[in-house]
């Protein structure tokens, strides 16, 4: 892990997150802790039912609390987000932290046109601004999300903009209170690729000017090549492996991490030749399997009595590149393994 | 008829008429889906077919399942025409072409059991046995690489892969000579996809079937694919050998959907050559005249507006469709190989 000598943006700190069902308790995030700096792009990966989307929701507390119970500290700028005031957090949503989702068209209000939808967003922090005056602001931020002749599209409702440009408009109201810490749960995955290039161009270069700070939640690691600087893998609800970009994809330290590159067709690749699989499906968040929730489907598990089985693996530093990882197998192994293993 | 083609469609045409303000309130208008396709599939082959949403990938493989009638066109299986078929004849067709669905849950009846839902299409062709069929659901069970014991379990009961794999066993139940599998791998977790792509390509070898395989992702289709054909609004941009397309695109379009496709190595980020295609894909109400491309088109000349660029022959075996394609080099290479 890089040095940082600031204090964290984000910082979250062993952060669980339970729901109550009629099948039992799922334990949706168990245990996870890492902080995000200032500008950084930090990327999380995992498969559905890992607890990426969870774990992001309750950063700006989303998550419907007459079901799920959160317990640990998600401090932003030195407040917790967990104990403070729905007042407080209401302050910090949008002009603080802003988040987009994956589905533009379920983000916006089919009844209000996109202008009324990103003035909203700016007016709610800034009650002292004429409506006359937030109409500009909004023009100049359609302008630098890309949106061709914003005067007449101002006034246009999301159904006559097509997904690309719906993506935008919800970029443009995320943006509008120039948030330190924009948190991305799947922005490009409903996109066409040629689409989500744009999509990600922009955000990368909004990043720049705005000085951002992004959390990017994705199960693409094509999108984490192109944009991350650090990589945090989750598997079952924890983390499993916590590597900078280039380690993540030339020496990874983690089984499941092994497994998920492998496992990814690249197009480079020539055709025929197995891919790499890892057998059977994640587990149901209701049962866990004991000890480290990836070792039923792990083909390095010690075996039958070991630890595997009966201990939860802790994050540990792993490798001299700042990798960390959540593995019983001996340092060694892992680093030769990974080395191995890694994308070409 | 050359007896080496499994599959092959001519000069497809499926229009949905739309809109109301037409002579008393009919249709005026209509979505271009699918326009003037033609493709070969060679027996035991992969044809991976690759586009955008709203290419109308989805309804050509439903105009040559049949699930569609086309407006204009032929559909040819194993020599037979079949576009115009109804009644027992399209059943026998069905025996001998079944489709794979995208949505692993919403392509299976819930309120069946496993083993009816694979024995279904022994029912539908009139070849239920009641001793035969449950050996032979049992059997396909384990050829997908599911757990026979199952039988009886219920949809629900599954995860999002082994669904997929029910639904395999089903296409696979009448011993079909030719499958259309329409983004089957789409719904499912990188790590679950591999394991289906696997298990297509072996049944694939073991049952020698001749598989189309459509989908949006262009690394799983040059997976698995021998051929590739790329549509663009409707039509065919590009089709050719799998290796000569994706190493060296020749339609401006295949060049840039191929450039826009991450990268799975941190290194070569921000590489140059990169292609940013600006706007988004026109109405299939009222595509570009000419060239469909050329509103996107960074080489669009006059001549693309004025005149359709027809499919031709680059002299590699591959097929372009474009006024300004990209030089091929004089030996095709194989570096990805």
């Amino acid at each position: 892990m890089r040095n940082h000598d600031s204090e964290p943006v984000l910082s979250v700190q062993n952060l669980q997150v339970s729901f109550t069902t009629d099948d039992g308790v799922v334990r949706a995030v168990d245990g996870v802790s890492f902080d995000v700096y200032a500008g950084e792009t930090v990327c999380i990966v995992g498969e559905s039912g890992s607890g990426k989307s969870v774990m992001a929701g309750s950063i700006l507390r989303l998550n419907n609390s007459s079901t799920a119970t959160t317990t640990g500290k998600i401090l932003l700028g030195g407040v917790d987000v967990l104990s403070a005031d729905e007042s407080v957090v209401r302050g910090l949503r949008g002009s603080e932290v802003a988040m987009i989702f994956q589905d533009p068209m379920s983000a916006l209000n089919p009844y209000y046109t996109v202008g009324d939808q990103i003035a909203e967003a700016y007016l709610v922090h800034h009650p002292e601004v004429s409506k006359k005056d937030a109409r500009q602001v909004v023009l100049q931020m359609m302008i630098k999300v890309g949106i061709p002749s914003p005067e007449k599209r101002i006034d246009e409702y999301p159904h006559q903009f097509s997904g690309g440009m719906r993506q935008r408009i919800v970029i443009a109201i995320a943006l509008i209170n120039s948030p330190r810490l924009l948190i991305a749960d799947e922005p490009t995955t409903a996109l066409d690729v040629t689409v989500q290039a744009q999509i990600l161009d922009l955000m990368m270069d909004l990043q720049k000017e705005f000085g951002m700070t992004i959390l990017l939640i994705t199960h693409d690691l094509g999108v984490v090549a192109e944009v991350a600087q650090d990589v945090i893998v989750m598997y079952a609800g924890r983390i499993v492996e916590q590597s900078d970009v280039e380690a993540i994809f030339h020496a990874p330290t983690h089984p499941y991490a092994w497994g998920l590159l492998g496992s990814v067709s690249s197009y480079g690749a020539s055709k025929r030749g197995d891919l790499f699989t890892i057998s059977g499906s994640p587990p149901s968040l209701i049962s866990l399997p004991e000890g480290c929730a990836f070792h039923p489907r792990c083909v390095h598990s010690l075996g039958s009595g070991s630890r595997c089985q009966s201990e939860k693996p802790v994050l540990r530093p792993v490798g001299n590149n700042g990798s960390r990882s959540a593995c019983h197998l001996a340092d060694e192994v892992l680093v030769s393994i990974g080395t191995g293993t890694g994308a070409r | 008829m050359n007896s080496d083609i499994a599959l092959q469609a001519i000069n497809l045409v499926k229009y949905f008429p739309t809109g109301s303000s037409g002579l008393l309130g009919r249709p005026d208008k209509s979505v271009k889906a699918v326009d003037g396709v033609s493709l070969t599939l060679r027996k035991g082959a992969t044809l991976g077919i690759v586009g955008e949403s709203g290419c109308g990938k989805s309804t050509l493989a439903r105009v040559l399942t049949r699930l569609i009638e086309p407006t204009s066109g032929q559909v040819i299986l194993n020599g037979a025409d079949i576009t115009h078929t109804s009644g027992k004849e399209l059943r026998d067709v069905r025996q001998q072409m079944q489709m794979i669905f995208q949505d692993p849950v919403s392509s299976l009846n819930p309120r069946h059991s496993i083993g009816q839902i694979i024995g279904m299409p022994f029912t539908v062709q009139g070849q239920f046995d009641k001793e035969a069929t449950p050996v032979r659901v049992r059997e396909l069970m384990k050829l997908v690489g599911l757990n026979p014991e199952h039988f009886n379990r219920y949809p629900h009961e599954f995860s999002g892969g082994q669904r997929q794999r029910i639904g395999i066993a089903r296409a696979l139940a009448l011993n079909p000579s030719v499958v259309i599998a329409d983004e089957p791998v789409s719904a499912l977790d990188v790590s679950v996809r591999a394991q289906i792509l696997n298990l297509l390509e072996g049944l694939q070898a073991e049952l020698n079937l001749s598989l189309v395989f459509i989908a949006h992702d262009l690394s799983v289709v040059r997976h698995i694919a021998d051929e590739v054909a790329v549509m663009y609004l409707g039509k065919i941009v590009e089709r050719g050998p799998a290796a000569t397309v994706y190493t060296h695109p020749a339609h401006p379009y295949t060049k840039a959907l191929l450039s826009a496709v991450p990268i799975q190595d941190p290194s070569s980020r921000g590489g140059a050559g990169r292609i940013r295609l600006q706007g988004d894909v026109p109405s299939p109400i009222d595509p570009p005249s000419g060239c469909r491309f050329r509103t996107r088109c960074w080489k669009a000349e006059a001549l693309c507006e004025e005149q359709e660029p027809l499919l031709t022959d680059d002299g590699s075996g591959r097929l372009v469709a474009c006024h300004f394609p990209e030089e091929t080099p004089v030996a095709i290479g194989n570096r990805a190989q």
